[in-house]
């Protein structure tokens, strides 16, 4: 049955990763000792779930979650970093697409491939959308936010190259490879 | 153990836990946007103390909001002084004066950067409450409805009441992974070297992702053989009409922003300047 629209499994793939974001945001980020910079380890689990569900999934979830988030901690919502973290998550469902994780398949140059693209999407997010949109709408220094900018681009992308390649093997291993089964 | 520091509902009674969640999904959005755009001293004053006095009328314990509260101030405060650091004289740009308070070179201290700093200040503890309020006193099935009713689409609607309503379960998965890791001797703490913690996160972090992976099959499994998403409108069992009093607090909500359009007329921009 095609369905019209957001399939059902979308919705609920928005919904709990959602949720897993916000707990993952809140709880885990790892202090390394120069300040406010932090391993988060929300952001390779967004890419997991961007290259599992999709990039409508890595959006919508990145979106609301970071709002959240954002909400929960901070009290006050940086739209212009959650619109940067919906970015990532987007174009890393789109090179999701290619992957076939579901299969249990990821190649060592799929893992290449699926850093380099992590890598673009985190220079792209957070180095020039998220600073571009606090000097607009919020009007702070330009300096300030470039360099939280880089430093977040920097750690962010770090992250998940360790531990998104970690994730992203450990689900496709978790899966039964296509064609793995014999009648003997 | 760690009860009270779950964020989602909880059952209550009283004049905001009546309101239908439209209406506080209105107030919450208006007043928050408006608050972000505003720099009208006078305006984030008011909309404090209305909303510390909101947040009162609740009856919201301080325990279950302790936490959050601590956390943001931590934060609230960072920011500032990073704001300072980085641009002492960014008050004096844009106040277009300058009345210095101490000397001392690049960080020269004005009374224009400190009316900035303050300003920030206020911004943080308008939207706080309120958002706190909503989270604590509004049934996500409710949330729900509510937000489709202001025409986001069901699906998206039904995605974030899930994701609500989830956001306790998967914490209390979180905590009870964590203390099974702690009793198998997986340090976390600050004495552990930044390799082993970050081994010891993804030892909690690895189950707690997969099962709730394994939950959204689950349920969008359910959710389908109850055939949800095979028609483009749907009603909603909690969906409740609006009252007299919703009418009036959107209206207030309206009525505010109507306000912050007037200030910035006043003000010819964004910024109260009363240094002119």
């Amino acid at each position: 049955m095609k369905e019209k629209g957001l399939s059902v499994k979308s919705v609920v793939a928005i919904g709990i990763g959602t949720a897993i974001y916000v707990i993952l945001a809140r709880f885990t980020s790892i202090p390394t000792g120069i300040p406010n910079t932090n391993i988060e380890i929300v952001y390779p689990f967004l890419a997991l779930l961007a290259t599992i569900y999709g990039p409508v999934v890595g959006f919508s979830a990145g979106l609301i979650g970071h709002a959240l988030t954002d909400f929960l901690m901070y009290g006050q919502t940086w739209w212009s970093w959650v619109i940067a973290t919906a970015i990532l998550g987007l174009i890393i469902g789109l090179y999701g697409l290619r992957l076939d994780l579901e299969n249990g398949e990821f190649t060592t140059k799929q893992m290449v491939g699926f850093n380099l693209v992590q890598i673009i999407a985190n220079v792209v997010s957070w180095g020039i959308l998220a600073p571009l949109g606090d000097i607009l709408i919020y009007s702070e220094p330009a300096n300030k936010v470039f360099l939280q900018g880089i430093v977040a681009a920097i750690t962010n992308s770090l992250s998940i190259l360790i531990l998104g390649t970690i994730l992203l093997k450990a689900y496709a291993a978790s899966k039964v490879k296509k064609g793995s089964l014999h009648k003997d | 153990m760690n009860e009270d520091k779950v964020l989602g509902f909880q059952p209550g009674t009283g004049f905001i836990y009546e309101l239908n969640a439209t209406t506080k999904l209105i107030f919450l959005l208006l007043v928050s946007v408006a608050c972000m755009v505003t720099y009208d001293t006078r305006f984030l004053a008011a909309i404090c103390l209305l909303s510390v006095f909101c947040l009162k009328l609740s009856g919201i314990k301080w325990r279950q909001v302790s936490f959050v509260v601590k956390l943001i101030l931590v934060f609230a405060l960072l920011n500032l002084i990073t704001v300072y650091l980085f641009q002492p004289s960014y008050g004096q740009n844009l106040y277009g004066s300058k009345n210095v308070i101490v000397n001392a070179g690049y960080f020269t201290l004005t009374q224009e950067e400190l009316f900035y700093l303050f300003n920030l200040v206020l911004k943080y503890i308008c939207s706080i409450p309120l958002l706190l309020l909503f989270l604590l006193t509004t049934n996500p099935s409710q949330f729900a409805s509510s937000l489709n009713k202001i025409g986001v689409s069901y699906k998206i609607a039904y995605a974030v009441a899930l994701a609500l309503r989830y956001i306790p379960t998967i914490q209390n998965d979180y905590w009870s992974i964590s203390v099974a890791q702690q009793a198998r001797g997986n340090e976390l703490s600050k004495k552990a070297s930044l390799s082993k913690r970050i081994k010891g996160t993804l030892n909690i972090v690895k189950p707690l992702i997969f099962s709730s992976l394994t939950r959204i099959d689950t349920i969008s499994t359910a959710m389908q053989l109850r055939r949800f998403g095979s028609k483009k409108k749907r009603t909603w069992y909690v969906y409740q009409p609006f009252k007299l009093p919703d009418y009036l607090v959107s209206l207030l909500a309206l009525l505010l922003v109507a306000a912050v359009v007037w200030l910035w007329q006043i003000n010819q921009g964004r910024f109260f300047n009363p240094f002119k």
